[in-house]
């Protein structure tokens, strides 16, 4: 069984704060790190390894610093790993992104399955999964927060509702994106660690990938972003005054309208 | 590609500062690209000497992009019920179709619709494309993203827009794929432009730090999805009148090749923050589960719905249906109560757009306090008993 992790390097949100004066973000000291939901890809892409036997591929595209991501991804299980990388790449939205993957996996050769977090912490669109599925022309499920049965031929999984879930059963090649209910990702283990710094990781070109230079990248992108500003200064921010007791008098006043 | 004019740069990193993804380095008083750069062009805008310029290929241009005309809603139905998104959305999309002076269309997929396809005129639509089948009755996204698309195809309508939710972000994202159109998600202002009647679509980026603009001129339709109440449905208007067009679709859109084996309505259904006009949430600072207890007691005062940030839904006081920011969910409800939340940007990112915020909490210094309109600092486990007498007495 042949299973494609597709991961991405976002900023550690964690570190990421915003600079109360200027009000733009504070960078110092951010870490770039795997998306966390692609952890949880990757660590459910390996447990399916371990049930049925196979190999499990890491797949991202980015710049070429990505590449530490992927030996991170090696560490945790990963068999090998794939770095699409050029810069005829840059501005692209989901639907290059979702394109250049597809041409990427083309490349790679067959699989029966992909794996995807749900979304990338930096755009938050949850777009990529679907949008690769369907360039694909294989069924996907989103949001998936269990998989209750598998083989080798296809599987049985809970995909998060607004409501609930569903319980939904299908056959591979497909592609599903996890959210973190799934599992609890591993830590990397030392043997995992040897064999990553020596690894060797796959560079692919946009030529490579016989991407067409019309649709990858900013011109490849139908989307297009005009302007960025920041975030409407919002509300009184007052911090209320007087005793306690005065202040709650107050607040109540201002609550009123909502009750 | 970004250029830097080697003549015009003065090295005085302003640009460094603009840039939201850290792609630019002042080396040797010169500012230089790094690999990181996503063209979105925040820099370009700051440099006061015009030193940096965004080359950027020609686009390929849609050669139809005239034949493409009204604006589409995807109104949601499941398990006997609309969506509310569906008809907030109708309400942006009247406001849309006027300015372009263009039709109102609802798409609504289902079975057993009933009377759904008038509610839908009455909040606004002038015609609805009404497909009642029963292959539709679940949710499975081959079926709703072919059927969608082949209606979008047939009719070509310039704008698309669906709710962001769990149906929303699974399927249309398929469809805009299959369209080569451009999707924009989670958007939260939604324009036509004057001069070439685009649309303008502004949702948060990076966090919510900052707000982008989007815009997709050369290829139709332009699709968006909208989170819960951040538009406003119209009031229902029993004398409007529409059109209802019943769409029967040939049998192969309605193959699927997923099965749906049961479908389970969890506790997240009795939850949905999303929906609730009144938020109390609670953070680290409650020090113990049992601070819901008392959050309950003001959210019951309040006729609110509790809440959290992720820190304590990681802790395990409450379940993860109730967590609001980046890895949760997206509200927007009239008031927000954050008790004992310091206000990281991550739930920030998930609450900024409620219409008044309050904030509760020991740390003057705490960062909620940057986004909330009114501010108590102090022991909430002394303000909150205070605070739901005093409601109640005014009740």
């Amino acid at each position: 069984m042949k299973i494609i992790v597709c991961m991405k390097q976002v900023p550690d949100a964690k570190d990421v704060r915003l600079d109360p004066v200027t009000n733009t973000l504070a960078r110092e000291g951010v870490q770039s790190i795997m998306n966390p939901y692609d952890q949880h890809a990757l660590e459910e892409a390996v447990r399916l390894k371990e049930a049925h036997a196979g190999e499990v591929v890491a797949l991202t595209m980015g710049p070429p610093q990505a590449e530490e991501m992927l030996r991170q991804a090696i560490s945790c299980g990963a068999d090998s790993a794939v770095l699409v990388s050029d810069r005829a790449f840059a501005g692209a939205d989901t639907w290059a992104t979702a394109y250049t993957l597809e041409h990427a996996l083309k490349t790679i050769g067959d699989f029966d399955l992909i794996l995807c977090g749900k979304q990338a912490i930096d755009g938050d669109t949850a777009q990529v999964g679907p949008g690769l599925a369907t360039r694909l022309g294989i069924p996907y499920l989103t949001c998936v927060q269990k998989i209750r049965e598998s083989s080798a031929s296809g599987l049985v999984a809970e995909r998060m509702m607004d409501d609930g879930y569903d319980l939904v059963a299908l056959e591979y090649p497909a592609l599903l994106t996890v959210v973190k209910d799934i599992n609890e990702p591993r830590v990397p283990s030392i043997k995992g660690k040897m064999k990553a710094k020596k690894a060797e990781i796959v560079r692919l070109s946009a030529a490579d990938i016989k991407a067409d230079p019309a649709c990858i990248g900013l011109p490849g992108s139908p989307t297009k972003v005009v302007n960025v500003f920041p975030p409407p200064a919002r509300g009184e921010r007052s911090v209320l005054q007087g005793t306690l007791d005065e202040q709650i008098d107050q607040l109540v006043e201002k609550l009123v309208r909502y009750m | 590609m970004l250029k830097v004019d080697k003549e015009l740069c003065i090295g005085c990193g302003i640009c460094e500062d603009a840039c939201p993804f850290g792609a630019i380095q002042v080396e040797n008083g010169l500012a230089v690209v790094g690999e990181t750069c996503t063209l979105c062009g925040a820099c370009v805008e700051s440099c006061d000497v015009q030193a940096l310029t965004l080359e950027i290929a020609e686009k390929h241009v849609q050669d139809d992009l005239q034949s493409w005309s009204g604006v589409w809603v995807f109104c949601e139905y499941r398990r006997g019920e609309l969506a509310p998104v569906s008809l907030e959305l109708l309400g942006i999309g009247r406001t849309l179709a006027d300015r372009r002076g263009v039709k109102l269309g609802a798409v609504l997929l289902g079975y057993r619709l009933g009377e759904t396809a008038s509610r839908l005129i009455g909040h606004g639509a002038d015609t609805v494309y009404l497909v009642d089948n029963e292959s539709l009755n679940d949710f499975r996204d081959d079926c709703y993203s072919a059927v969608t698309t082949s209606l979008i195809r047939k009719y070509k309508p310039e704008i698309i827009l669906a709710g962001a939710t769990a149906i929303g972000r699974s399927f249309i994202p398929g469809v805009a794929t299959d369209l080569n159109a451009g999707l924009t998600a989670d958007c939260t202002r939604l324009e036509i432009r004057e001069e070439d009647g685009a649309l303008l679509q502004t949702r948060p980026a990076f966090g919510g730090n900052i707000m982008a603009t989007i815009v997709c001129e050369s290829s139709r339709p332009q699709m968006a999805t909208v989170r819960s109440k951040v538009m406003k449905a119209l009031e229902f208007d029993a004398a409007r009148r529409g059109e209802i067009v019943v769409i029967d679709p040939p049998a192969d859109l309605l193959q699927s090749r997923v099965r749906v084996l049961e479908s389970v309505v969890g506790e997240a259904a009795k939850i949905n923050i999303q929906e609730a006009d009144i938020l109390v949430s609670g953070g680290r600072g409650l020090e113990t589960a049992k601070g819901f207890e008392l959050l309950n007691k003001l959210a019951d005062a309040l006729g609110a719905k509790v809440s959290a940030s992720r820190a304590v839904v990681d802790a395990g006081w409450i379940p993860y249906p109730h967590q609001v920011g980046q890895t949760g969910k997206t509200v927007a409800p009239k008031l927000y109560i954050a008790c004992g939340i310091s206000g990281a940007i991550q739930h920030v990112a998930g609450m900024q757009s409620a219409e008044t915020i309050v904030a509760i909490n020991r740390d003057a210094n705490a960062s909620i306090f940057n986004v909330a309109d009114y501010g108590i600092v102090g022991d909430l486990y002394e303000i909150i008993p205070k605070l739901i007498a005093k409601i109640e007495e005014r009740r």
